[in-house]
């Protein structure tokens, strides 16, 4: 047996030579977000600079810290100053700053974001606290606690950050005391129903069964939504110590993790950080000394939406297609192969270590009354600060889109809660607090953390196509409400966004919806005409205008709308000319062109190189049919 | 059945038990091997884990990760999250069945690319993303994609 205890505190040796290291460290944050964005360039362009000017200094690769549209970032510490963040990295930013902070000591205040140090630390430059900025400082960072600041490949780094004491604390407790513990906490599901966690666990700990399982659904099928991507991307550990807590509370011996072929990095490091596991005698047989034996094997899901529901993603770990079933009985008392088994969500397991490590009190300080704790959104859409944000059950949404989202550029419309199974929620709902009941009280649901911002330029209409477009790909197909129910609601949502509704369709969109909701048999059904019902309700006036006055306010909808030049502000350099595929703009150098709308296929070329590219800017416009017929009458 | 497809499939089959459970991951891995899964594997396949041909295409065609007919020699996913979706994924689609003449879910008759939307890549943040083989391009618009399809051969 390995002593647990030495290897920590070789660990912690370990990472406090890496903290006073006498020579600079440069993290990079390469999680899939900051790999898209070109961090792996600026890697290179750091390894080159370093060469180049013969300087010495520790790359290390982190996860995401969650401002996601702020990457590339790359973090620099000199030995004895704190850590200073840079964003929007460019291989050529990233020469001139190191060349200008290790060599001439100079930290190029104005292109960081901010500093790690403490509070009474100041930069000469002003260089504020990363923790002070908007998007951070409301923010609790429980699960996501190590997300950025450690290596997600060196189990070290998470045992020096108190990794794995929260199962050693599980141990010496025993099974029903961790259970007690998590009751007492007041942990909920944070997969989207939100059931309290210790319930089903209660049940199946009671099963005599020989045989149990300990299932992680990591199957993040939402659109919109990559917090358990990210977690586990930026700290592995944390969720597999989650699963050995919850396997031991409940005596399982066999462990799955459900995660989606889509997210190869994250399916990467769980690999590694099993192996590391093995190395450290924290799976296998007697997990130290505890008496209790666990293994985990990664099942690969192959896409499809329907398996984050629990039954049917057992169907999929056995083989079979991913169908539900109808429950009872529940899993914890028959699930995979017929045995009692648990299954729960990245963010749920992420969230036991801490709970076990500093107690339910502790826990219970942040959140609400019923709601206690933190939960991970994905903050995307038309928000200025997008990104992966942790706070603490109980916030509103307008502090949440406003305050840390930084609010959208034009004025705000709507925010989806919730995924394709959720709502739309206007503008009176901002004040909402986030918690299980609040959200659904609204007609939305928490979900798993999914939080779409919406402007004006979004159609909510095209949206609720969008979703049950989605909804309806997805169904598995077994009962018929939700199979040829949705297919309905998506027919006579594109007969709306095209103009060509008949005068019944609204009620009859509404009665359809409530009838897939109540005739059902899994999750996917009940819910997915949420954003259908909650824009009905929310949102009508924009689908009149589009039933009556076939008209697109958000100049959204294909069929409704057209592009135009405007004359006064084109200054004919051609350029729309020469990107347009179907030779629709015409017009000679220096005069203002001419744009054919029935060769027109509203691709968006023109438009985005007039915006962005062009020497006059904006002279094209995209805008509703209707409102072009308005202005000839005139 | 040739012994060299024999000997092929043997490999893949090899770190399996030939238990119900391993039908998706052998599927996976064939597609990983081969790109594609092709009637031949799956007649291996039933022979392996002892079930019918009919329950494999039923296994096989209810998840999107499979496809049935050969890769091209690059291979272009656009994202239809929701994200996307707000900020212009479809647009997208639509350029590239244009630039290349296909559907989703097709390949090009010369075998350049092959074409899939996707669900969601999990960047919502940098929306719209497309990824072209293993590596995605972040915040896409319609001139920029364009002109890195003609990048690739």
């Amino acid at each position: 047996m390995i002593s647990f205890e030495k290897k920590r505190k070789e660990a912690k040796k370990k990472w406090d030579l890496l903290k006073s290291s006498k020579i600079p460290i440069i993290y990079v944050g390469t999680a899939s977000c900051g790999k898209a964005a070109g961090a792996l360039e600026v890697l290179k362009s750091i390894a080159n600079t370093l060469k180049k000017n013969r300087l010495k200094a520790k790359i290390v690769r982190v996860g995401c810290m969650g401002p996601c549209y702020l990457e590339p970032l790359m973090d620099i510490v000199l030995p004895g100053r704190p850590r200073i963040s840079y964003a929007n990295v460019t291989p050529e930013k990233a020469k001139k700053i190191i060349e200008s902070y290790l060599i001439k000591d100079d930290p190029q205040a104005h292109f960081a974001v901010g500093h790690f140090g403490d509070e009474n630390f100041e930069f000469t430059d002003g260089i504020p606290r990363f923790f002070d900025l908007p998007m951070l400082k409301p923010q609790v960072r429980v699960v996501l606690r190590n997300c950025g600041f450690i290596d997600p490949e060196e189990i070290d780094h998470y045992l020096a950050n108190e990794g794995y004491s929260g199962v050693m604390n599980a141990f010496r407790m025993g099974p029903e005391k961790v259970i007690a513990e998590v009751k007492e906490a007041g942990l909920r599901g944070r997969g989207g129903a939100g059931f309290p966690a210790y319930r089903k666990w209660e049940i199946c700990r009671s099963s005599t069964s020989k045989m149990k399982y300990m299932i992680c659904n990591a199957d993040e099928g939402d659109p919109g939504a990559f917090m358990n991507r990210s977690l586990i991307e930026g700290d592995p550990h944390s969720v597999l110590e989650g699963m050995l807590i919850a396997a031991y509370a409940i005596g399982a011996s066999h462990g799955y993790i459900y995660i989606r072929a889509e997210y190869p990095l994250a399916i990467a490091r769980l690999k590694k950080a099993l192996d590391q596991m093995k190395e450290y005698g924290l799976l296998g047989k007697n997990i130290q000394n505890s008496g209790f034996d666990f293994d985990i094997t990664i099942k690969e899901g192959a896409g499809a939406f329907v398996c984050g529901e629990e039954t049917a993603l057992i169907g999929s770990i056995e083989g079979k297609r991913g169908m539900p079933r109808s429950r009872p009985p529940f899993p914890a008392v028959s699930g995979l192969h017929g045995m009692p088994t648990i299954i729960n969500n990245v963010e749920t397991l992420g969230t036991l270590p801490n709970i076990l490590r500093n107690g339910s009190t502790w826990y219970k300080q942040y959140g609400t009354q019923g709601n206690y704790g933190t939960k991970t959104f994905s903050l995307v859409g038309n928000v200025r600060r997008s990104g992966l944000i942790e706070v603490p059950l109980g916030m509103t949404l307008r502090q949440i889109i406003f305050d840390i989202g930084g609010g959208s550029r034009k004025p705000f419309k709507a925010v989806q809660t919730g995924g394709p199974s959720g709502g739309c929620l206007s503008e009176e709902f901002l004040d909402t607090p986030i918690d299980y009941e609040s959200l659904a009280a609204a007609g939305s649901i928490m979900g798993s953390g999914g939080l779409i911002v919406m402007d004006e330029d979004t159609c909510v209409v095209d949206v609720a196509r969008y979703f049950l477009d989605f909804t309806q790909k997805e169904s598995c197909g077994k009962c018929s409400p939700c199979r040829v129910g949705t297919r309905h609601m998506v027919e006579i949502l594109e007969r709306i966004t095209k103009g060509e509704s008949q005068p019944d369709d609204l009620s009859r969109l509404q009665t359809l919806g409530e009838t897939v909701k109540r005739g059902s048999l899994c999750g996917l059904g009940q819910t997915a005409p949420n954003p259908v019902l909650t824009t009905l309700r929310y949102f009508r006036p924009e689908y009149l205008m589009h039933v009556t006055e076939k008209h697109c306010p958000a100049s959204v909808c294909r069929e409704l709308i057209e592009y135009r030049v405007i004359p006064e502000k084109c200054t004919g350099c051609q350029r729309c000319v020469s990107v347009c595929p179907t030779g629709a703009i015409t017009g000679p150098r220096a005069e203002p062109h001419n744009l054919d709308p029935s060769k027109c296929i509203k691709c968006r070329a023109c438009y985005e190189i007039c915006r962005f590219d062009a020497i006059a800017g904006d002279a094209i416009i995209i805008r509703s049919k209707r409102r072009t017929a308005d202005a000839q009458t005139e | 059945m040739t012994s060299v497809a024999h000997t092929y499939y043997n490999k893949i089959f090899s770190a399996f038990k030939g238990e119900e459970g391993d039908l998706i991951p052998i599927l996976q891995r064939t597609q990983e091997k081969l790109g594609y899964i092709s009637e031949e594997a799956v007649n291996h396949i039933s022979h392996f884990l002892k079930i019918s041909e009919n329950q494999i295409f039923g296994v096989a065609s209810f998840y999107s990760q499979f496809r049935f007919s050969p890769p091209g020699r690059n291979s272009i996913k656009v994202c239809m999250g929701t994200a996307c979706h707000v900020r212009g994924g479809q647009i997208l689609c639509e350029e590239v069945e244009r630039a290349l003449d296909i559907s989703p879910g097709e390949t090009t008759k010369d075998g350049r690319f092959d074409f899939q939307r996707v669900a969601c890549l999990g960047c919502c943040a940098l929306a719209p993303v497309v990824q072209i083989n293993d590596e995605i391009h972040s915040r896409m618009t319609v001139v920029r994609l364009k002109e890195s399809l003609n990048k690739y051969d």
